[in-house]
């Protein structure tokens, strides 16, 4: 691995963000007017605006960069360039870290709008450190890259790629104990959630919105850190020098 | 000669897509000519390309570059490999490209400039890939072939669909790298590229059909043309 190589796929994966500008302003925009119709939805109980609302924060990076990811990760594979980075001296750790470094800084770019926008003119609450929720966001958007990137192995065409979004994303938001508290689902739902990433995700920002800075969050920042790394190994297995 | 040719391939079997691609292949590359890979369509010289540069999973056989097994890490800075669809991002600009490639090859970034007037695309340096016509990308998907200075140079139908003037510089290019010892290996559809190689591979279905200087070819098939030759071998073939 080289910080050479690592940065200038840092840098590629950047230009080709920014030679795209409808996509910047969708990505951008989009999390804050979903807030904004938050806040409209729950303007009777500002209380159930902020239990949803601080999470939510959270966890639009992850689903943004895990459709940015699983995209770009299908064209290199489709395009050809694939082939041509691995027949380079190119590390697949400095492919890898190169998307992390250019997405997680505009995950973070996209927290701190969303979180400037939530916070500052709608009006949102969280018992916690602000901070914490844009560093949670960042780590979320991070977790969404690593897994976007292993399931874009699995998608021979954009179509199959876009679904994975309803696929891996929607039932883990669906059961990770943001629209029912998890001890409310039926038993093996819970039991379920214990073995997807995003639970933990967002039981770090439910803690964050009402202060509980807990071990317990701790572990839930490790469990997405490990989740990470696992899946950006397995992505790592799914860069192959050699096809048949 | 007595220069150790640049790949040594030996009993190459390859299967894609569950039928082989190539059967019992044994041929070398000479180092420091440029050497034809000629055959219609579907005769497995993408194949053969993929398996000299490294990226091609091989069944059976050994395919040797420079002494060392295709695909070794000490070899992936020592070629420079074109693909046949060019292989570059499309939503970046010529020059854009290229930089990265040359940063991962650790070139200077001066080296980006030479490569674009190699290809012939001055003009076009600071454009989107997208812009761009089919033959102008697969010269910018040339370029990053070249930008590495590479050793042996691995061209997947370079000149496809280019107009001849430019086919002609191209080849004249090709020639200049040889005789400052690159080694290279172009593949082609069209026999009337022959007549430009010093060497020939010749495929078809598969397997090899002849090799030698295109002089040899006419020789030893009694043909003026290289394109009656080839159809020669074939007939000369049970």
């Amino acid at each position: 691995m080289s910080p050479r190589a690592t940065g200038a796929t840092a840098l590629r994966v950047f230009s080709q963000l920014r030679r795209d500008p409808r996509t910047i302003v969708l990505l951008l925009l989009v999390p804050v007017v979903l807030m904004a119709l938050l806040k409209g939805l729950f303007v009777d109980n500002p209380s159930l605006f902020d239990r949803i609302g601080v999470p939510l924060l959270g966890l639009f990076p992850f689903i943004a960069m895990f459709l940015v990811t699983s995209i770009t990760m299908l064209r290199e594979r489709t395009s050809g360039t694939l082939e041509r980075l691995m027949a380079m001296p190119l590390a697949k750790l400095d492919l890898l870290v190169g998307y992390g470094l250019a997405f997680a800084g505009f995950a973070a770019v996209q927290a701190v709008l969303v979180s400037l926008v939530a916070f500052g003119l709608l009006d949102l609450h969280a018992a916690g450190p602000r901070w914490l929720v844009v560093v949670l966001a960042v780590l979320n958007a991070i977790l969404g890259m690593a897994l976007g990137l292993f399931c874009s192995a699995f998608a021979r065409t954009e179509f199959q790629a876009v679904q994975f979004m309803p696929a891996v994303v929607l039932p883990q938001i669906l059961l990770c104990g943001l629209i029912v508290p998890r001890d409310q689902m039926a038993q093996v739902l819970e039991l379920l959630s214990y073995a997807l990433p995003l639970t933990y995700a967002y039981d770090a920002l439910q803690r964050v919105s009402e202060d509980i800075l807990n071990a317990r969050l701790a572990l839930d920042v490790a469990i997405v850190l490990a989740v990470t790394l696992a899946a950006l190994a397995l992505g790592a297995v799914t860069l192959r020098r050699q096809t048949p | 000669m007595a220069v150790e040719p640049a790949v040594v391939i030996e009993r190459l079997r390859v299967v894609r897509g569950g039928r082989p691609a190539l059967e019992d292949l044994s041929t070398a590359v000479r180092a420091g000519v440029v050497t034809g890979l000629l055959g219609p369509s579907g005769s497995g010289k993408s194949t053969l390309i993929r398996s000299i540069v490294g990226v091609q999973v091989i069944d059976s056989g050994s395919v040797r570059v420079y002494g060392l097994d295709a695909g070794s890490p000490a070899l992936r800075s020592r070629i420079g490999y074109m693909t046949q669809a060019p292989s570059v991002y499309v939503d970046l600009t010529v020059e854009e490209n290229l930089r990265y490639f040359a940063r991962i090859l650790d070139q200077p970034p001066a080296r980006v400039g030479e490569v674009v007037e190699a290809v012939g695309l001055g003009a076009e340096h600071d454009r989107v890939v997208d812009r761009l016509s089919g033959g102008q990308r697969a010269r910018v998907s040339l370029a990053a072939a070249l930008i590495g200075k590479p050793q042996l140079l691995v061209l997947d139908e370079p000149t496809v669909g280019l107009d001849p003037l430019l086919r002609r510089d191209l080849w004249q290019m090709f020639h200049d790298l040889a005789a400052q010892g690159t080694t290279l290996l172009v593949s082609s559809h069209v026999m009337d590229e022959a007549g430009n190689c010093d060497e020939l591979i010749l495929l078809r279905e598969g397997r090899l059909l002849a090799t030698g200087t295109p002089d040899d070819l006419r020789r030893r098939t009694d043909a003026d043309d290289l394109g009656e030759s080839f159809l020669r071998l074939i007939e000369e073939r049970p």
